[in-house]
């Protein structure tokens, strides 16, 4: 049941995109097509998973015992960059195309602040620091939520192209008013679940 | 100077170097950093216990002892002191049943059971609703929400529970947590009294 | 002399990383609830901007090329954590509120892209120069960010009551409110360059 609870708290009442604000580089920059953030979603949720997996294991058994806590930044960018690298030469050589249509935008991953955010957030959270298992299940589920905010993003633009909409509004700001629009949609899932 | 051929060597070097003198710089930075972060710590809950209880002349930092309370769960509390009368208590009081996450406030209580004053030392709650805490419970110009002087009496509790504390509005969650915070201190607060009553009456 | 004062103002009007180059909308929009709040969390990327610009133009010869994006991260991340030490020790209110988003300037694209685009082909005091008209630039946007959502969401700017906060709009404060008045903001930035041309 507590599975279940981070998970819907996670996808919907605190959306890494539409509530807390992370990741909006990409959630902006690769949200043309509903093909590119589908796959732009799964690979974030790749990398978020591993990323928190990997930074939670370094920070519990190697930092805090060495009392290392303040290179955590340091340590876990580097983590984060090696994963991004690992996945783009994995991607390459076991799906060419997804390879080619999320091409510029997978190094990006790495400066996408939703990974690097989880992985610091799950260090610092009273219950989830604590528990691997709960901080894994939060962490896929925050890559859901950015996966879903993501691609339902794209399925509006995909028609704001054939709106007439001001030039001055064109491009970015519509994106932007729109995404604020959606971010009070999302308001409205507020207190369906508490989680502590 | 030459710009470095990206030879394995070089690499490895030139990464292992900045890595190396980084690590340095930042070991000393927090070697600098450590006290006057402590310190800041310190200072703020200090001038917490100042807000909340009081006059005093002792230094209930160095006074203070941990209260278990039923639930299991150890409060820290600071007992302030007038010429070693004691004249207020304040309670490090927290609550978990807040909007996002912990809320851990300043209890100020006299010896008779009145709430002197709060202070909200730590809240993840929304701005704009929950966290209009530290205002929303302190303004003596409307007394329905007013928590402050208000002599304890077993009804410290919103509306919608059946006390008589007007809830912050569009933010019911948050306020049951902070009453629950209150509540927690307040039996904190009661298990210090009753201790303090005993001892005096050993000692006479 | 005049390139230099090109390079400094390069970044607050006509580059400004914010409002023209759209990039690092992550603090944008995620720490501006308050005039104060965008303000610090600009002077915070300031310092890091400058700091990592004029290392980075330094070692440039140092770092090799196929190794260039690690080492600046390194040093970045580096710079980030020593701000982040710094405001905890002396500035624990501000510390507190911009809270995650100190350490998550490390990922901020205008830090990593100025060192890539700009200090590893500049001398270090050009560099210097375009890390403080960039970080002025990005301090001046948030700042106008956080501003105006204050003034809207709690009737006050840099704290200063202008009407009773119970007028006020809450959204504004909230992350819908955020992404409007950024939109709306890019508008009249679209809108004052094209009346120009």
């Amino acid at each position: 049941m507590t599975y279940i609870l981070i998970f819907i708290s996670a996808v919907f009442i605190n959306n890494v995109v539409l509530s807390q604000i992370l990741g909006i580089c990409p959630f902006l920059g690769v949200s043309k097509k509903i093909d590119t953030a589908i796959g732009m979603g799964i690979s974030v949720t790749f990398v978020i998973a591993i990323a928190t997996l990997v930074t939670f294991l370094l920070m519990q058994y190697i930092l805090i015992p060495f009392n290392l806590q303040f290179m955590q930044t340091i340590s876990f960018i580097l983590v984060i960059a090696a994963l991004v690298q690992m996945v783009e030469i994995i991607l390459k050589k076991v799906s060419p195309s997804l390879y080619q249509s999320l091409g510029v935008f997978l190094p990006l991953i790495t400066t996408n602040c939703a990974v690097l955010g989880v992985a610091i957030l799950v260090t610092k959270h009273d219950i989830y620091k604590e528990s691997l298992l709960q901080s894994m299940v939060y962490a896929i589920s925050t890559a859901i939520g950015f996966a879903l905010a993501l691609i339902i993003f794209a399925g509006i633009r995909e028609h704001l192209n054939i709106a007439n909409i001001p030039k001055a509004f064109k491009g970015m700001p519509v994106a932007l008013i729109i995404a604020g629009i959606l971010a009070m949609i999302f308001m409205g899932f507020t207190g369906i679940v508490k989680i502590n | 100077m030459e710009k470095l051929k990206s030879s394995f060597k070089n690499m490895l070097l030139s990464l292992a170097l900045i890595s190396i003198v980084v690590a340095c710089l930042l070991a000393v930075v927090y070697k600098m950093t450590e006290e006057p972060i402590k310190q800041a710590e310190k200072q703020r809950k200090e001038n917490a216990i100042k807000e909340v209880v009081p006059d005093f002349n002792n230094n209930p930092a160095e006074e203070k002892f941990e209260v278990e309370i039923s639930d299991g769960s150890k409060l820290t509390v600071f007992p302030a002191k007038y010429d070693n009368k004691l004249v207020g208590i304040a309670v490090e009081t927290n609550t978990l049943k807040g909007f996002s996450g912990e809320i851990r406030i300043m209890a100020g209580f006299d010896v008779d059971g009145t709430i002197k004053n709060y202070y909200v030392l730590k809240h993840a709650e929304t701005p704009g609703l929950g966290a209009k805490m530290q205002k929303w419970f302190s303004d003596p110009s409307k007394p329905d929400q007013n928590v402050i002087n208000r002599k304890w009496n077993n009804n410290i509790n919103v509306k919608k529970d059946g006390g008589d504390i007007d809830a912050i509005t569009a933010a019911t969650i948050t306020s049951r947590a902070f009453v629950d915070a209150l509540n927690r201190a307040y039996e904190a607060y009661l298990k210090v009294i009753q201790n303090d009553s005993e001892k005096q009456e050993s000692a006479k | 002399m005049s390139k230099n004062l090109n390079i400094l103002t390069n970044g607050i009007i006509k580059e400004n990383p914010v409002l023209v180059l759209l990039l690092g909308m992550c603090p944008t929009l995620g720490t501006t609830s308050s005039a104060i709040n965008g303000f610090g969390m600009g002077i915070a990327t300031t310092f890091v901007l400058i700091c990592s610009n004029l290392v980075i133009s330094l070692l440039k010869n140092f770092i090799p090329d196929k190794v260039r994006i690690p080492a600046f991260i390194i040093i970045i991340a580096s710079f980030v954590t020593v701000v982040e030490m710094i405001m905890q020790a002396y500035m624990p209110p501000l510390y507190e509120s911009l809270g995650l988003f100190i350490p998550l300037i490390v990922v901020n694209c205008i830090v990593l892209g100025r060192a890539e685009a700009f200090a590893s082909k500049n001398t270090p005091l050009s560099s210097t120069l375009d890390g403080i008209g960039m970080g002025a630039g990005f301090t001046l946007a948030l700042t106008v960010l956080g501003a105006i959502r204050e003034f809207f969401g709690t009737g006050k700017i840099f704290d200063f009551t202008v009407y009773p906060e119970d007028y006020g709009l809450t959204t504004f404060v909230l992350a819908p409110g955020a992404f409007i008045v950024l939109g709306f903001l890019i508008v009249i930035v679209n809108k004052l360059k094209t009346t120009k041309n």
